[in-house]
This record gives C-alpha cells, structure tokens and sequence, in this order.
C-alpha cells in the first residue's frame, strides 16, 4: 500500500527538443519536461491537446525512455482515423509544447532489482514500454538475463530495430527474437507467424525458472500470449499485461 | 498549468456536439480490453458467487442458483479511465440490492474480489439503490471472458475499473480499503463526471 498521502498529478508544459523517425508509421518525441519527477520503466503519461478555441482531447502513451535517460521520450504510433497520434506524428515539430502528466500506472513495472529471468513479448508499438525496461536495464548495468520476443508485421515497422541489436551485440544476457506476420525479407530465417505457444515454448525459458512476463500490444496477441503462458505452466502472477484496444488514439 | 495554452495546429476531430460525455472521454464503438494478467478462465461448474464480511450469514450461490435470481436488463453508457466512452451499450445482471436482500449489516464500504486476485473497493451506498449489477451478458450474448466473463461487476455511474471483472462475491467491510489499481495510482472513488482518474484529481 501507499505510504504518502494522494498527491496531484498536474498538469505540465513539455518542450519538443527532437523529434527521431522510427518506422514509417512511429515517431520518436524527444521532451525537455522542466519538473518532472521521474518514472519507473514500463510507465506513461497521459497527452492533452488543446485546440485554439478550448476543444480538448487526451490520450495515453507509453513512456520509452529510462528512468535514468534525461530527455522524457514517448515513442507514437500513427493511427490513420486517429485524433491525437497524427498530430503528434505529424504536426508537431522541434520548439514546439506538448501538455502531459503521469507518470500513471504502478503494475506493468519493472526495476532491475526485481529481478528475472525476464520475457517481454510485445506487439507492433506495445514494444514501447518494453523498450523502457530494456533501455532501463542497460542503463544500470544490469545482467537480468532477458528476452525480448517481439511481432512485427514486417522487417520495416520493428521499432528500435537497430539499437535492439547494438544492445544485443554487446550483452550477452539480451536477446531479441523477432516474427514477422505480413512479409519478410528475402532470405529471413526468423519466426514468420503470429506468436503462439510453440513459439513460446522455444523462447520465453521454462516455468521452472519462473521467469516475469510483460506482454503488451493489441488485445488479440495480449489474450494469445497470456493464455498460451499459462497453458505452458507459467505463474499466471508473473504474467502482467498491457493492451492497446482498438482505441482512437 | 497549461491555462492559456494551444496546441499549434490542433484542431481536433469535432464529433456531434449533442454528445454529452464526461470531461476528456471520447466516443469508442469498439469494446476496448484491459486488464492486469492473463485472462482467468474458471468453469462454471467450479464458480460460485459470495457475500461476506461483516454480514450475519455469508450467503453463496453456484453459478445455477445465481442464474436463477431475478435479473434486470440495464442499457447505459460507459466510461473507461483510458479515455474511451461507450454509449447505450445493453447489459443483463443481477441487481447488487437482490444479492443483498436480507442482509443485516453495519458496513459502509464493499471490497469486490475477483478471480486473478484482482480487487475493487466502493461505499455500500454506491451498489445499493439500483446502482450496480453482477452482469453475466452483454448485447444479449454470454459476456465473452475477456471481458469478464462469465460475470463481471456492473457500476456504470463510476470509472468502468471499478466494474470488476471476473467478480466471484463481495466483501462488506466497516472501513474502506483501496482496491488493486486504487493502491496503484487511480482515484479511490473514480466519478467520470469529475474526472476523477487519479490520486488527487
């Protein structure tokens, strides 16, 4: 339980200071937040815009930075019929301000100190509070071994793509499997399916190692993987999932 | 903070303004999932629902005898604490106050428990008065487990968190104790109305 008393989360004005493309859909917004109080890895805040003549609208978006990073990033995925994540993939530049308050959500936490071994499995964007924890990890030089089993419609839109492998090319604790559920490559050699329990069985350790699982992406994966966890003989307790419904973001 | 603030270029996506919603909700007509684990699958034949605590008799019902009580058809809107709001969405249960009928208690608060260990916490006064359900179908289809099934916690005048899924009985209890998302971070209470998600709000 708590020991301090309910406190405000207010309200605060964030500078854009960079914005990174990661996927021709997803964009990374690199933010200067003058007062923020930190997150735990796996967090995320929720996004207020305000049109010229009051019309508000709020969304929520995983934090992908470490609790160590400086800058606050939350990494966006555009949503075609979309109200918040085009403006935000689209519209909004360097200079310019972003409302937002958080961090929100105790639950889908991870701090090296809790240990592992860890699976994370994540789907399309859901790898963005994943990504927190493994950013969250390196920072602190933990050796958590860690897998990261992570399904992307094709080579193009894995997000972090790049740095997932540098982090893995220089720990030996870290791997990242991917699936490919749309197209590949010529001449990949990975997983080419929807995650299911085979795929499971193969990555996410045994449940005697009793490891913690994170699992985030659209519901429909999310159910899968929990299921399939549990299926396998995973501690339905050390399964904790996030979902990104078919909401309008 | 943010008191004469715009966003550049945000105009947003106007929707029929007779919509009343409560304050930063928008209009969903999908049914959005969310939860903290995988999703609990207990058979009918091994559930049962309880009443508990500070009550003279624990009352229990399979879920047969459950199915056999008095049940009423509820058409409203929800709210979820993730934004989304969904309107004249059709639901079957049973009244908290049937469960309740004869029950002589003191307590002032519920504590709502859950298969996955989930729980929710609510003043006695907020599930009485034909405020809350146990609902057991939604659209007129069994309610799907992923979606609490086979029944969850109806209170649609609050957050829809506090609509606790895969409910298995309510605890009465003289002092309020938060709930699982209540200790985390969300508002103990969560009335959309005055957008009440989190501590302090």
């Amino acid at each position: 339980m708590v020991a301090v008393g309910p406190r405000k989360l207010l309200w605060r004005l964030a500078e854009v200071v960079d914005v990174v493309p990661e996927t021709p859909r997803t964009k990374s917004l690199v933010l200067d937040a003058p007062g923020w109080e930190g997150h735990r890895a796996g967090q995320h805040v929720d996004v207020r815009l305000t049109a010229e003549d009051g019309y508000q609208a709020q969304r929520s978006y995983s934090i992908a930075s470490a609790p160590e990073e400086e800058r606050l990033v939350l990494t966006v995925d555009r949503l075609d019929d979309g109200e918040v994540s085009p403006y935000l993939t689209d519209v909004l530049t360097v200079g310019d301000r972003l409302e937002l308050r958080g961090p929100i959500g105790g639950y889908f936490v991870w701090d090296a100190a809790d240990g592992g071994p860890l699976v994370l499995v994540a789907g399309g964007s859901g790898v963005v509070p994943l990504m927190a924890m493994i950013r969250h990890r390196a920072a602190v030089g933990s050796d958590v071994p860690t897998r990261l089993l992570y399904s992307s419609r094709s080579y193009e839109e894995i997000i972090y793509r790049e740095e997932l492998e540098d982090f893995a090319a220089r720990d030996g604790s870290l791997e990242a499997i991917h699936t490919l559920t749309r197209s590949a490559p010529k001449g990949w050699d990975g997983y080419d399916r929807r995650i299911d329990a085979r795929m499971l069985s193969e990555v996410a350790w045994t449940p005697e190692e009793r490891p913690l699982a994170f699992v985030c992406g659209p519901t429909p994966l999310v159910e899968e993987v929990g299921t399939a966890l549990v299926g396998l003989g995973h501690d339905p307790g050390r399964v904790k999932t996030e979902r990104f419904g078919a909401t309008g973001g | 903070m943010g008191e004469g603030f715009f966003s550049r270029g945000f105009r947003g996506r106007r929707r029929n303004q007779d919509t009343a919603l409560p304050p930063g909700q928008y209009l969903e007509d999908g049914f959005p999932v969310l939860s903290a684990g995988p999703t609990p699958r207990t058979p009918l034949e091994e559930w049962d629902f309880s009443v508990v605590g500070e009550v003279d008799e624990p009352k229990r019902w399979t879920w047969e005898e459950f199915r056999a009580l008095p049940s009423e058809e509820i058409t409203t809107d929800i709210h979820c604490v993730t934004k989304w709001s969904k309107l004249n969405t059709r639901w079957e249960g049973v009244s908290v106050d049937t469960l309740l009928e004869g029950v002589d208690t003191s307590a002032e608060y519920i504590t709502a428990y859950c298969d996955g260990d989930y729980t929710t916490n609510l003043p006695l006064e907020e599930v009485t008065g034909g405020k809350a359900w146990v609902a057991y179908a939604y659209e007129g289809e069994p309610l799907e487990p992923e979606h609490g099934g086979p029944a969850r916690l109806f209170v649609p005048h609050l957050y829809f968190w506090k609509s606790a899924k895969w409910v298995r009985g309510l605890q009465l209890i003289a002092h309020d104790i938060p709930g699982f998302w209540e200790g985390l971070g969300y508002h103990n209470f969560g009335d959309p109305w005055r957008e009440q998600r989190y501590w302090g709000d």
